[in-house]
């Protein structure tokens, strides 16, 4: 927190106002009674006790007189804003509250002797606060402690008394126990004094309000900024901080209303000054300590920068007003505010409010003696601290950038005030931020003030840093400056004393100039070491190798790149890399020969090429850039090292690069136009692999995707040396890649037997196939192989009569049909197919093998068996063994049929020739089944045989029925149909029967029955 | 009319800044640059609760005692800063959001440019044009 007293603030306006209370009739000195209670009034004030500023005072003191107060302030023409006496007047001379004590116990034997001098005491008090509204109190100290309040009668009845006596009010009665528990009364009434002080304070503000309006805007404009800075005062004593910073603006913004014109310029200023330090520095801070939440954008923060802001004003006006006078004057002394009645009114024409100065010659010498005592002023260092609590602030509030822009300022200061290590401390600092967000200009305005700072401490390596970053290209200082400066290094280097910076202070500059001078005769500390990586210098520096990995036996190939952008060619004397592997670094150095050096030309890339060969130990491991040395200057002057650390770069590079590449696309072709490397779209490569160097083998694969599934796929490999010397214990690894799908490892096998066909036990990779000499390395290559399915095989179950099938019936035969739909693009040769049942009492009529279709008959189960096929393509060759694919056959459902009926009929009949069909009739069922059967005569067909019938079949018997079809008409021709019924057994009818039955005949034309006599005709 | 302009890249560095020439033009630097620190707060604290449906326009940053520093953001996180006299009290709102307005079109035509190369600084005679109409006319 600033002290006030720096600021030439008077002490009152200063400290924190706290209510004053005075307390009477203690005898402080003799009375041990009394010195005990005042000492525990006194000592421990901690903040958790109420804020009280106690006095002691003799009973009959001559408080301050009050004038009598004005009813109308018409004819009244203020003198001031603020007497000084006020402030003070109202912290230490008026109190709020006088406490008068008095020994009396309430059954004091001379009750009535006591109770009258009591009241005469107050009477003496109330006089002599005579027209103010301090409030009085009387506080009994008694020897006895009192019983609980309703009990003593003779107490409550006797205080009635002497408050009536008094003229007090009952609350303004205390009693003090004197006893062990001191303290604790005291603090109890502590806090009632400040009640009542509360309320005095809070009537003093209505008061001084109600004045208000008998103001008028023109004769008493200064009244009004008075009485709102009394207000305000007041709530401060109130300890209401957040309404006195509502009154102290108020007053604030008046005092801007007022006129103001040289003679009451200082006063209004004065005033102003108070009103803000109360209003903006510290009560801000403590409002915002007691709640008040500050934000970003409005935080004390800014009142101090403000504040320092202005003292630079002040510094700067000082410097050109107070250069005269350098004898002090005959009379500065009075000067300071102690003997004026108002505050900030000139000691030579106090209350005065004309424009014109009552006396010129005093008006002379009161200017010259101010002027001589500001002069004396440490401005710097009030400005330091004001800027230093501006940044405690912002840092608090999160303003980084404004945070070191006060930095920069102090930076400044502490420049200003030649305290140039510090100043170099900040600035150095708060560069990088600068440089980091990338705003050039200021930091080049930074690294110009840290240049000067440099300078006069003759600070070499600062010094030289400094110029290495302004003659960069991040700086933005104009080309004869930049001249200036690299003239200034060149000298540097050469062990001479540079040219003085401009805008340095001569007197300052001699100081310098014995230092640089001092520092050049010193042997023996002119080599010097910077690490420019976190800089933006003049030289830059990028190292790649030329590629991420070299085979041992390829000479490795670096490539550094150097760049200039001083506004003259760079000459160095040594260039040299260092890489993670020492061994090799006395390859990649390149030094000048004798006195000649190398140079860089201003914006153009020279590259330096450095090759060598890796040791073969270092086969499977990394070599890195670990740094780039660059040696400016020379062995005769001061040798200045660059040093980059890894592929070299600068703070400004990376983003460079990434423009570059943003660009590319656009510029590309210009860039390639010109032939020329762009600087910025040059990538680092700071390390590179040593890898084994490549055998000169060639592998080649003959085959013929994609494989089929279940096939034996057959990949050829032909493996070529085209090695000068034979290559020995060579070895093949085939199989699947490791890491795919596990099942894909589980159902593919390998084998190198192509002869014949792998089962489940050949695995799925074959390492280490011994192949003799002159033949492969172990070599990766990597093939990807389609697979699809050969052949889809589709299974229907189909009845006699080639109706598909839900369902199977137990005991009646069925077909099974297969279909095969090659899926290849090759041919592929079926050798043969088979049908596997799991049931073993099949009755298999027929097997074909072929493509058509596999019949068979069989009977029930529910998982009918496999069907195998055995095929290959049919381009492999003819030894190649044929592949069995399996087919699972679908499952079925098993119906059974309590009565089956099967008619025995030729495969045609010839029209007008008889045609015999037996229908057999089985009960399958374990009862006699009662049978009713007709015959539905038919267009197409005569017959004979029973028509209907009536019959009995007995459990597992069969019954034939016979009759003969005479066929009428030719071609295909529906049978008779023929109606059964079963009367026991319900769920069979004819239409469950008649699916067994054939439905058509073909009937064929009658023969000619001259057929021997056509073919002899023929 | 504005003293300042400035065309602030996403990462906080410079594209464009402008200023009248008649005063120190390093004070309006850092006078710009220090406006980031509100500018980054308040986008930080918008983004949070109200996530895309940003308003473009900051408002005013912070008063000094001599300038109002007003900003505002583009969906690119790109800032704008206008710096006025606070003497200028002619100057409406309104008539700050539409100089932003303006800008940000201005802005828009030269990143469309196909030979700007977006994250370099701003050098185009058009944006030039439009900057120099809405500063304080100097000389």
């Amino acid at each position: 927190m600033m002290a006030g007293s720096q600021w030439e603030l008077p002490p009152e306006l200063c400290c924190r106002p706290m209510a004053f209370v005075a307390l009477t009739g203690l005898d402080v000195v003799y009375n041990a009674v009394h010195r005990a209670i005042w000492d525990a009034f006194c000592a421990n004030r901690r903040a958790d006790r109420v804020p009280i500023s106690f006095k002691v005072l003799p009973g009959d003191h001559e408080y301050p007189k009050c004038r009598t107060k004005r009813t109308s302030y018409e004819w009244y023409i203020p003198k001031g804003i603020l007497k000084t006496s006020w402030m003070n007047k109202h912290l230490n001379l008026v109190p709020a509250l006088v406490v008068l004590f008095y020994e009396l116990d309430w059954d004091d034997p001379q009750w009535k002797e006591k109770q009258s001098e009591c009241a005469t005491k107050v009477e003496i008090v109330r006089t002599s606060l005579q027209g103010r509204n301090t409030k009085v109190a009387v506080v009994l100290i008694q020897k006895k402690t009192p019983l609980p309040p309703g009990e003593d009668l003779v107490a409550s009845e006797r205080a009635a008394t002497l408050c009536n006596a008094c003229d007090l009010s009952g609350k303004s009665l205390f009693v003090l126990p004197h006893t062990d528990h001191l303290v604790g009364y005291i603090i109890r009434l502590e806090n009632a004094f400040y009640e009542h002080a509360q309320t005095y304070y809070y009537t003093e503000i209505r008061r001084v309000k109600s004045h208000k309006e008998f103001l008028n805007k023109t004769t008493h404009q200064l009244l009004f900024v008075r009485h709102q800075f009394k207000i305000a005062f007041f709530s401060e004593l109130k300890q209401d901080t957040q309404n006195a910073l509502k009154y102290y603006r108020t007053a604030y913004s008046l005092v801007h209303e007022l006129r103001a014109h040289e003679t009451n310029m200082l006063e209004i200023k004065t005033m102003a000054g108070f009103i803000n330090y109360k209003s903006f520095g510290e009560l801000f801070d403590e409002a915002i300590k007691l709640g008040l939440t500050a934000i970003q954008t409005q935080n004390p923060g800014f009142y101090y920068q403000q504040a320092a802001c202005y003292s630079q004003d002040r510094k700067q006006l000082a410097q050109q007003l107070c250069q005269a006078g350098a004898t002090p004057s005959s009379e500065p002394g009075d000067t300071n505010t102690g003997g004026l009645d108002f505050y900030g009114q000139r000691p030579w024409r106090q209350g005065h409010q004309s424009i014109d100065p009552p006396d010129a010659e005093k008006e002379k010498t009161g200017i010259l003696a101010l002027q001589i005592k500001e002069r004396d002023v440490p401005h710097s260092e009030l400005i330091i601290a004001l800027l230093s609590n501006a940044v405690a602030q912002f840092k608090k509030y999160k303003c980084p950038r404004m945070k070191s822009h006060l930095m920069v300022q102090m930076g400044e200061e502490y420049y200003y005030a030649k305290d140039y290590t510090k100043a170099l401390k900040l600035l150095d600092y708060v560069m990088c931020d600068y440089r980091t967000e990338r705003w050039w200009g200021l930091l080049t305005a930074i690294l110009t003030t840290a240049l000067r700072c440099a300078y006069l401490m003759a600070s070499v390596k600062d010094y030289i840093i400094y110029c290495m970053e302004l003659l960069g290209r991040a700086s933005t200082l104009k080309e004869e400056h930049k001249l200036r400066i690299e003239k200034n290094l060149i000298q540097v280097l050469m062990n001479e004393v540079p040219d003085a910076e401009p805008e340095c202070d001569p007197s300052s500059d001699v100081a310098a100039r014995s230092l640089w001078n001092d520092r050049m005769a010193l042997a023996g500390s002119n080599e010097l070491t910077i690490e420019v990586q976190d800089y933006i210098t003049f030289i830059q520096c990028k190292a790649k190798f030329q590629c991420p990995s070299f085979h041992v036996d390829q000479p490795i190939q670096l490539q550094v790149f150097l760049r200039a952008d001083s506004p003259h060619p760079v000459s160095f004397k040594k260039l040299s890399v260092s890489l993670s592997n020492q061994e090799y670094n006395q390859w990649c150095v390149v030094e000048s020969a004798g006195q000649e050096s190398m140079s860089l030309l201003p914006g153009k890339t020279k590259s330096h090429n450095f090759s060598f060969v890796a040791k073969t130990d270092d086969v499977g491991k990394k070599i890195e850039l670990t740094g780039i040395e660059l040696m400016l200057g020379s062995d005769s002057g001061r040798c200045v090292f660059l040093n980059w650390r890894g592929a070299g770069g600068d703070a400004a590079s990376t983003h460079e690069a990434l423009q570059a590449s943003r660009s590319s696309r656009q510029w590309r072709r210009e860039v390639e136009a010109r032939k020329e490397l762009d600087w910025d779209s040059l990538t680092m490569q700071q390390s590179t692999m040593i890898i084994s160097r490549v055998p000169k083998i060639s592998v080649q694969l003959r085959h013929q995707p994609p494989a089929l599934n279940n096939e034996m796929y057959c990949i050829n490999v032909t493996i070529q040396s085209q090695e000068a010397v034979v290559a020995k214990g060579l070895k093949l690894t085939a199989g699947l890649k490791p890491g795919q799908d596990a099942n894909l490892g589980q159902t593919t096998h390998v084998s190198l037997d192509g002869s014949k066909v792998c089962d489940d036990t050949a695995p799925a990779l074959l390492p280490d196939v011994p192949l003799g000499d002159l033949k492969p390395g172990e070599k990766d290559e990597t093939v990807t192989i389609d697979t699809v399915v050969p052949f889809e095989v589709s299974v229907k179950f189909v009845s006699t009569k080639f109706e598909p099938l839900d369902q199977v019936a137990v005991d009646i035969p069925f077909l099974l049909m297969t279909d095969i739909l090659s899926l290849s693009p090759w041919p592929l040769l079926l050798a043969s197919s088979s049908l596997e049942l799991i049931t073993m009492n099949t009755n298999t009529q027929q097997q074909q093998s072929q493509l058509q279709e596999a019949l068979a008959n069989s009977n029930n189960t529910v998982a009918t068996g496999q069907y195998l096929i055995s095929w290959r393509r049919k381009s492999s060759s003819a030894d190649s063994p044929f592949i069995q694919t399996v087919i699972t056959l679908p499952h079925v459902i098993l119906e059974s049929v309590p009565l089956y009926i099967h008619a025995e009929l030729p495969s045609y009949g010839r029209v007008r020739e008889s045609l015999s069909v037996r229908y057999h009739i089985e009960n399958r069922t374990s009862l006699v089944q009662e049978v009713e059967m007709a015959v539905e005569p038919s267009d197409a067909f005569m017959f004979s045989g029973l028509k209907q019938v009536r019959l009995r079949i007995l459990p597992g018997s069969e019954q034939q029925m016979l009759y003969n079809y005479y066929p009428l008409m030719a071609g295909y021709q529906t049978l008779p149909q023929l109606n059964i019924s079963l009367p026991r057994c319900l769920t069979t009818n004819t239409h469950t029967l008649r699916r067994f039955l054939p439905q058509r005949i073909f009937v064929k034309p009658q023969g000619r029955q001259l057929d021997e006599a056509s073919i002899a005709a023929a | 009319m504005a003293v300042c302009i400035a065309v602030i890249a996403k990462e906080n560095y410079p594209l464009y800044i402008r200023s009248v020439p008649t005063q120190n033009e390093l004070k309006f630097h850092y006078t710009v640059h220090t406006s980031l620190d509100v500018v980054e707060e308040k986008i930080s604290a918008v983004g949070k609760s109200l996530g895309d449906q940003r308003e473009l326009y900051l408002g005013l940053l912070y008063p000094t005692e001599d300038y109002k520093v007003y900003g505002y953001v583009t969906n690119s996180k790109v800032k704008f800063v206008i710096v006025v006299d606070s003497s200028n009290t002619s100057l409406r709102d309104n008539e700050i959001r539409s100089m932003f307005r303006k800008l940000h079109n201005s802005f828009t035509d030269v990143m469309c440019n196909p030979f700007h190369n977006p994250g370099n600084t701003i050098q185009s005679k058009a944006f030039d044009g439009i900057v120099s109409g809405m500063m304080v006319p100097t000389g």
